[in-house]
Formats: structure tokens, C-alpha cells, sequence
């Protein structure tokens, strides 16, 4: 099983195995799009957003000097006295104490809910209060949270820009990152679940995993296309889809090591205990780190190739490496760049003199369209032999 | 020295990484010398805690009844008093549309209690009379023929004519030493009064009220620079008034400047700041002050600057509150669902080990180890800043630190997929992990990069809960960065150089007949064929 991904890997490496994903980038940008503008219906269809207690408030029950501190009895005099009550919250706040929270009542199914928890528990009318809490997350925090969201994709959006030395990685990455919210909030909605301070927390680690897994495949397109143009084996368009399928088992890997704790949060959570924060929390993180790891793959590496092959000067590049091609010569290139991202490490060459590479003369086989480039890998003469004397 | 090995580079990570760790382990043993434990401080959904109904009153309004805006400033003020930096996770509501409940694990302290509680009934006065605290009784006491009698209507804040025979009796016979009483008695804001300072080290006779805590815009505190722009080690306090109270504050220093210019030990140059009728600061006018931002400097250490400046800060609403109860509640989640989130860690985290140990065999070994290192390393900084800060894990925390296993582990895949991809081409093992390593460092520091952007960027801006996350989605991002370049990767770097590994062993997930590394040129014109690698 392992020995398959691996080869799967070696596959997508050398390109013998490829995905369209720049290729068909217009395909997966459409299911994309469509995606999103679904995941928008779902609240709309579904009449809003199930926002819970923390957000708008609600009723709340103290029923003071009881015998037993069992939250079942509570639980269950709540849901026959008020079946339409959401988000019904038991607790035994304080020794003899219960505490009920619930979504808003009405006069009547206050009345009839003060009546069954007094009588659920055995207590005197006077022992059963009833308020109207308010929402523990405020507007204050939400406008806050919302500031402080804009800020961080501002500032995320610059400093992508430039360590990648171009806007349109940011935008692309930006893309994918509101793909994946936008759909994970939509799969949420559409599970049913209420919308919790859990959630939310959930969707905020969303956020920031979607442009981190971003800023690791980005970063090898920039190694793939470093000093591409000055070379004649492969198109901008080929280089960026091979470093997307060269870091894709790492995507496959990342998301399944991620999803794998938070699944069985999830199993827990949802089969086990029932609603409650380890539910809400592991539902947005799991759907989050599997449509994240799409939305980099499908939305921002296509949406970037799309961005770059209009640029006039990658045109002109993709013509004159398919002219070439059509020419004939395409067989055996001679790569003339050094490839910066593969580059020797200068504090590694004189401690290790033996490891540095001769260089051979390199070539490039062209298969399916995509070539082979084997600039980007110096062939090491001195292989196994020597590195066991280390 | 000239170029170390990497060996040696990578013993002296390890060493730095041990460092850490030791130094982690010292500071949790030292704190639980001075009341601190090795466990982690558990928020309010697992721990339980303090519950407090807070009764919020407008100060000076007749029937003491709070508005929907003013109960939501309320909300705001209370959360920023007990839990100013998000990371205890306390719980900030209202009830009934009139009160404020506040939950908070653990118990309440006496100063946090006061904090709660403090009136936020903060007013500006020109100083007209100093003088120690003591009482000045029979001789002491200025004849009943000698006392002032005004002369004139006052005409400003500073005028000697607000002061009538019965205030300076007053503030002959009052004695700042003696026990404050409970109830600070109702002052005119349009009258002279008598006042003590907080500390009770002087008293005075204060002009009417000038400007209101509600015309402070902020505050803040910072060391003092001099005009070359040097700091002096001093603490000041910056008020920042809003836009309607600078000109009327300019009018005030001109004013008292002048005073301070003829004698600058007159009383008259100095404005006292009251915080609940007394006199928290009153500060001498150096300068006449037009751009509303004075600075208030003078015996000030970090700690007591701070507290003037939140003093100011939260002083600026006129709202105080009344603790109408308090009771220790129970943790509101079961202990059932912290054993079954725990649980499911475990199980999730033998999941990640299995299927690390499928895909990278004895490399597997590596993730797993450095995965317990962060893992213990987090533990710690969670313990430390518990006792440092008030740090709380709720169980949403906790499920954050169990996804944070995702993205710890993930940089080891990048790393170790790196240098797969550069045993492909044809490297040899240990010049793989170097090469793997110079551009892994690259995408894991850039990558990593962008979560602690996010965790410092919501830690500054938000509030509440969303600050305690990105506190602790900060801590897992360094731990990880501590243990990738400290660990992970000396650690590879050893191993490698080991027989075993070095030559790619069968199970040492580096084998490069598994990862197809023969080299594709083989000589004389030969090409390795894809046909042939699939067999």
C-alpha cells in the first residue's frame, strides 16, 4: 500500500503520471464556481443561518435546591414541555443547582417549561427562575473577529505578493481560500448543525490552513518556473501543472494526517456525545482541511496558471517551445539555466567535496506533452558507493 | 573555525532543542515552587469557575436604568477588565436585558473583584489648595476671622474665590489617613470640593469639574523620550483626548502654565484627575498643550503607569457596577466529554503514527518522535503561560492542539517529499536531505509564516474567544517551527549518516530502488524507458 503512493509518486514526479489540472483549468474553475454559488443557496434555501444561543441569546432556568444533580431528568422535562426548544443546554452549574439554556421561548413555553422543571425535580415554585441571557459572543466580538480578518488577508495578500515577486499568486491563492470557506460554511449549513463559537473557531483555522497549504504548492511552481523562459524544453503552463502533481502526494499525505485526528474527533463527537463543542469543532475542521486541500489544487494553481499564460511574454514562450517541438528538435535540449531552487548549498559544498555534482550533459524526453527535465536534477556519478564512508 | 560539518551543525541543534526543553522543564519546576503545578490550568467549560451577576448603573442618571448601547459597552468594559487578553476564556453576557454575567474559571481575586466593581465616574479639576494628609485641628486650624471669604464670582477653574469659609473648614478637618468611608458621598461637578488622593498621601481643594472621563478619546503608557528622541528609562502615561475637549484643554493649560510660569510650585498648576471622587493623579502643567495628547510623567514604574493608563482608558464610561451575586459553578461541559475528546486524540494520533509509519517506514520513527517533542514542548509553554498569564485550555483549545498535529506533521511531509523527490533524481541520501533541506526550509518558513501572521493579526484586533485561539494557533506555529529546525532535521541529518539509512535500507522509506532513482541517462546513448520502471 505504501509502495503504491510511492510509486504513484515517482510516477507524478517524472511526469509519467500527470493530472490536467492547469490543462483543464476552465473544467475545474466552472465545478468550482458552481460550488460556491451552491454553497451560498444552502442558508438561503435552509431560511438563514442556525445561529446559536452564544450568538442570539436565549431562555435560561435556574432551578435551585435540588436533590439529584442528573441533567437527564432536566433535559427531558425541557423536550416534552418544549419540543420546538433549540439548543436545549443542561447543566449542573453549582451543587443543587441546574442550570437549562435554550434557544428563545415564548411566554407560553416559558411558563410551560418553569412548570416542568419544577416539577421534573420536585422543587417549590420559587426554586425555578427564569431570564433572558444575552449572546455570550457579542456583536463586539464578531466585528472584531471580522477586523481582524480583513487585516490578516490584506497583509497576507502583500506579503505573498512579495515573496512570490508576483500579485497574481496572492489573488489566486486568495480565491482558493474564499472557495474553501465559502463551501466549507456551505457544507456545514447543509449538515444542519447550528452555528457555534466552536464552528467559527473552526472556520477561522480554515481559513488560515487554505492560504498555508496555498503558500507550499505556490512555492514549488516558483521553483518549477525559475528561469523557465530562458529555456526552450517546456511551457510555463506544463511547468506549473508538474509542480501541482509533484507536490501532490504531499497534498494527499497533509490532508489525510490532518483529517485523521480530527476524524476521529469528529466519529466522537458526533456518534458518542452528541451535539456540543467537540462536534461543531471537528465538523468545520474536517470538511475545512479536505475542501482547503481541493481549493488549492483545483481553484488557486489553474486560476494562476490562467492568470500567467495571458501574459504576452508566456505566450510567446509557450509558441516557441511548441514550435520547437513541432520542429523536431524537441527530443534532446540542451538546458542552459541553472535551476536557483535546486541550487547547492554553499555550506554543504566544501565539507562534502565528494557530493558535489558533475554536471552531464542533460536531457529531456518528451511524454504525453510534458517533458522530462532533467536540468533540474543533477545526475550525482558519485551515487551509493560513497556515502557509506560518512 | 572553518565550515562545520553538518554532523556537528546537527549535534548542536539537538543540543539547542535539549536546551529548550530543560529550560521549559526549570521554569515549570521554579513556578511550582512559588503555587504553580505541572497541570495545565483548564478553562471554564472543564474546570469550572466563578459565576458573577453584575448590576450595571449609570452614574448620575436618576432612576440608574442602563440602555441597550450602553449594557453592550458595559459587556465590552467588563470582558476587557477580567479577561484583557482573551487567553482565560472567561464568558462575558448579559441577563434580562439589565445585567451582566460574567463567568471565569477559577476563583476571583480581591483586585479583580475591585476592578469589576470600580466606578468609572472620572473627572478633571484644577488643583487650588495642596497639603499633606493630616487633619489640621485646634491651633492647627486657621481662625474662624482669617477664613477666605470670596470676593468676586470666580472666573475659571483656577480662581481663589471658589473656595468659601465652610470648604476650607472642610478641608482643615479632613484627615486623607483615616478609613476611607464605603460610600463616596455625591460631588457637585459644579463646585469646589474637597478631595484626597487615592493613596492618601495628600489632600485638596478642587475647581469645578473641566473635562470628563468621557472626553478621553485613550490612553496609553510607554517610556518617556527626550526630544532627541532617546528614551530615558522613564514611565509616562499618554492621554489622547477627542477632538471636542482639545481646544478647551489648551485653554486649561495656557492657563495653568502661566500660573507654573510665576511659581512652579503653585498648587494652582497642577490638574488633578479623579477617579470615584478621588484624586488618582494630579499632575504639575509643564507645557500648554494644544494637540489634545499630553503626557503624564513623573514617578512612574511599568506597573504603575500601566494602571494609570487603564485607569483612563476604562475610567472613560460613566457606568459602575453593583455584584449582586457571585457562586462557584461546576465546569459546564461533563467531564465525560474531556475523557472522550481525549480519546479521540489518542486514537487520532495513533492513526497519524500508523499511517506515517505505512508511508515513510523507519522515517515514520522521525515524524512520530517529533511529533512527542512538540507535543511535550507545547504542554510546557501551555503550563508556563497558565502561570505567567492566566493561559486556560478549554476544550475547544484542546481540539486545537490535537489539529495542530496536522499541520506540525506536515512540514516533516514536505521535507521528507522533498527529499524523495531529490533521491528521484538521482541523488545520494545524505546529499538529498542537504539539497531536500535548503528548499523545504524555504516553503516551511514561508508557509509557516502565513499562520503566524494570522495568530498575531486576530490576537491584536479581536476579543474573547477568537483571541484565545489565535494564541494558542500562534504557540503550535513556533513549537513547530522550534521542533522542524531543531529536531526533525538533525535528526535526519544523524541518521542518515548512519550505514543503514545512508545506503537507503530496505525499510528506511529512503530506498531509492522504491523511489525509482536510477539514473536516467545511462551512458552511450541509452534512455531509461518508463516501460521499464513500471516493471
Amino acid at each position: 500500500m505504501a509502495n503504491t503512493l510511492a510509486r504513484f509518486g515517482n510516477a507524478l514526479h517524472s511526469g509519467e503520471k500527470s493530472f490536467g489540472f492547469v490543462p483543464k483549468r476552465k473544467l475545474w474553475l466552472g465545478i468550482a464556481t458552481l460550488l460556491v454559488l451552491l454553497s451560498l443557496l444552502v442558508p438561503v434555501v435552509k431560511g438563514g443561518f442556525n445561529l446559536g444561543i452564544d450568538f442570539r441569546g436565549g431562555s435560561e432556568f435556574t432551578v435551585s435546591d435540588v436533590a439529584t444533580d442528573d441533567v437527564s431528568v432536566g433535559e427531558q422535562a425541557v423536550g416534552e414541555s418544549a419540543p420546538e426548544a433549540s439548543d436545549v443546554r443542561v447543566t449542573a452549574i453549582a451543587p443543587g443547582t441546574i442550570r437549562a439554556q435554550m434557544g428563545e421561548l415564548t411566554d407560553d413555553q416559558t411558563l410551560a417549561v418553569k412548570d416542568a422543571l419544577q416539577k421534573a425535580y420536585g422543587v417549590s415554585e420559587n426554586e425555578v427562575t427564569s431570564s433572558f441571557v444575552g449572546p455570550t459572543w457579542g456583536a463586539d466580538v464578531t466585528r472584531q473577529a471580522l477586523l481582524g480578518l480583513v487585516i490578516f488577508v490584506v497583509l497576507a495578500l502583500i506579503g505573498m505578493a512579495l515573496y512570490f515577486r508576483t500579485w497574481k499568486m496572492s489573488l489566486a491563492a486568495i480565491a482558493g481560500l474564499v472557495f474553501t470557506v465559502v463551501v466549507t460554511v456551505g457544507i456545514y449549513a447543509l449538515v444542519g448543525f447550528e452555528i457555534t463559537p466552536s464552528a467559527i473557531i473552526g472556520f477561522l483555522t480554515i481559513l488560515s490552513y487554505s492560504l498555508y497549504d496555498s503558500v507550499v504548492v505556490f512555492d514549488k511552481i516558483r521553483e518549477n518556473t525559475q528561469g523557465l523562459l530562458s529555456r526552450r524544453d517546456s511551457t510555463y503552463g506544463e511547468q506549473v501543472n508538474l509542480a501541482v502533481n509533484q507536490t501532490l502526494v504531499r497534498s494527499i499525505n497533509t490532508s489525510v494526517v490532518g483529517a485523521l485526528p480530527v476524524g476521529a474527533i469528529l466519529f466522537i463527537g458526533a456518534f458518542i456525545l452528541g451535539a456540543g463543542t467537540l462536534r461543531d469543532l471537528s465538523l468545520s475542521l474536517f470538511v475545512g482541511i479536505i475542501v482547503g486541500t481541493l481549493g488549492t489544487i483545483f481553484v488557486s494553481a489553474p486560476l494562476y496558471g490562467m492568470l500567467r499564460l495571458g501574459e504576452r511574454e508566456i505566450r510567446e514562450h509557450t509558441r516557441m517551445v511548441e514550435d520547437a517541438r513541432a520542429g523536431g528538435s524537441a527530443g534532446l535540449q540542451r538546458a542552459t539555466a541553472a535551476e536557483d531552487g535546486l541550487g547547492e548549498p554553499a555550506e554543504n559544498q566544501q565539507a562534502e567535496p565528494e557530493e558535489t555534482p558533475v554536471k552531464k550533459p542533460q536531457f529531456t524526453i518528451t511524454v504525453n506533452n510534458f517533458s522530462l527535465d532533467d536540468s533540474t536534477q543533477d545526475i550525482d556519478s558519485s551515487s551509493q558507493s560513497e556515502s557509506g564512508q560518512k | 573555525m572553518a565550515q562545520r560539518s553538518p554532523r556537528k551543525k546537527a549535534k548542536s541543534a539537538l543540543g539547542g532543542m535539549i536546551a529548550i526543553v530543560a529550560l521549559l522543564v526549570g521554569a515549570v519546576f521554579t513556578s511550582t515552587l512559588i503555587g504553580g503545578s505541572w497541570g495545565a490550568k483548564l478553562a471554564l467549560d472543564l474546570s469550572g469557575g466563578t459565576q458573577m451577576v453584575l448590576a450595571p448603573k449609570v452614574n448620575g442618571s436618576e432612576d440608574n436604568q442602563v440602555n441597550e448601547d450602553q449594557l453592550n459597552q458595559a459587556v465590552e468594559i467588563i470582558r476587557q477588565r477580567v479577561d484583557g487578553s482573551g487567553v482565560s476564556e472567561a464568558e462575558v453576557t448579559t441577563q434580562s436585558g439589565s445585567n451582566v454575567v460574567v463567568s471565569m474559571p477559577g476563583t476571583v481575586d480581591q483586585a479583580t473583584r475591585e476592578l469589576i466593581q470600580a466606578s468609572a465616574q472620572m473627572a478633571f479639576r484644577a488643583v487650588l489648595v495642596a497639603g499633606g494628609p493630616e487633619a489640621q485641628t485646634g491651633d492647627a486650624a486657621t481662625p474662624e476671622d482669617e477664613l477666605p471669604q470670596p470676593t468676586a464670582e470666580p472666573t475659571n477653574g483656577s480662581d481663589s474665590n471658589w473656595i468659601t469659609a465652610d470648604l476650607r473648614k472642610e478641608y482643615e478637618a479632613t484627615s486623607c489617613s483615616a478609613q476611607k468611608s464605603e460610600e463616596t458621598e455625591a460631588q457637585n461637578p459644579n463646585e469646589a470640593v474637597v478631595a484626597c488622593s487615592t493613596d492618601g498621601t495628600e489632600k485638596y481643594i478642587l475647581g469645578p469639574v473641566e473635562l470628563n472621563g468621557s472626553d478621553i478619546q485613550d490612553a496609553s503608557f510607554s517610556q518617556v523620550s527626550n526630544s532627541t528622541g532617546v528614551t530615558t528609562g522613564q514611565w509616562g502615561v499618554n492621554i489622547e483626548f477627542n477632538e471636542s475637549a482639545r481646544q478647551k484643554f489648551e485653554e486649561i493649560t495656557t492657563r495653568m502654565y502661566q500660573l507654573y510660569g510665576q511659581n512652579p510650585n503653585d498648587p494652582k498648576a497642577r490638574f488633578a484627575i479623579m477617579l470615584d471622587g478621588d484624586v488618582i493623579s494630579a499632575p504639575v502643567t509643564q507645557a500648554v498643550i494644544s494637540d489634545g495628547n499630553p503626557q503624564i510623567t513623573g514617578n512612574f514604574n511599568e506597573q504603575s503607569a500601566q494602571a494609570l493608563s487603564e485607569q483612563l482608558k476604562y475610567g472613560a464610561l460613566p457606568i459602575s457596577f453593583d455584584i449582586q451575586s457571585e457562586q462557584q459553578i461546576s465546569a459546564t461541559l461533563g467531564a465525560n466529554q474531556l475523557k472522550m475528546g481525549l480519546i479521540a486524540g489518542v486514537i487520532g494520533l495513533l492513526l497519524v503514527f500508523i499511517y506515517s509509519l505505512f508511508q515513510y517506514r523507519l522515517l515514520g520513527f522521525v515524524t512520530i518522535a517529533s511529533l512527542v517533542v512538540a507535543g511535550v514542548i507545547s504542554y510546557l509553554a501551555i503550563v508556563i503561560l497558565g502561570t505567567i498569564m492566566n493561559y486556560r485550555l478549554s476544550l475547544a483549545g484542546i481540539a486545537g492542539l490535537i489539529v495542530a498535529v496536522g499541520q506540525t506533521a506536515d512540514s516533516f511531509i514536505v521535507y521528507f517529499e522533498r527529499i524523495r523527490d531529490e533521491i528521484r533524481g538521482g541523488r545520494t541520501i545524505p546529499s538529498a536531505v542537504d539539497h531536500g533541506w535548503a528548499s523545504a526550509k524555504k516553503t516551511i518558513l514561508a508557509s509557516k509564516a502565513v499562520n503566524l501572521l494570522a495568530a498575531v493579526v486576530l490576537y491584536l484586533v479581536s476579543v474573547g474567544s477568537v483571541r484565545g485561539f489565535a494564541f494558542t494557533l500562534g504557540l503550535t506555529a513556533i513549537a513547530d517551527l522550534i521542533v522542524v529546525f531543531l529536531f526533525t532535521h538533525p535528526a535526519l541529518v544523524l541518521l542518515t549518516r548512519t550505514n543503514y539509512f545512508g545506503n537507503g535500507g530496505k525499510h528506511s522509506g529512503l530506498d531509492p530502488r522504491a523511489l525509482d532513482a536510477a539514473p536516467v541517462y545511462r551512458g552511450a546513448g541509452r534512455f531509461r524507458s518508463f516501460a521499464e520502471k513500471g516493471a
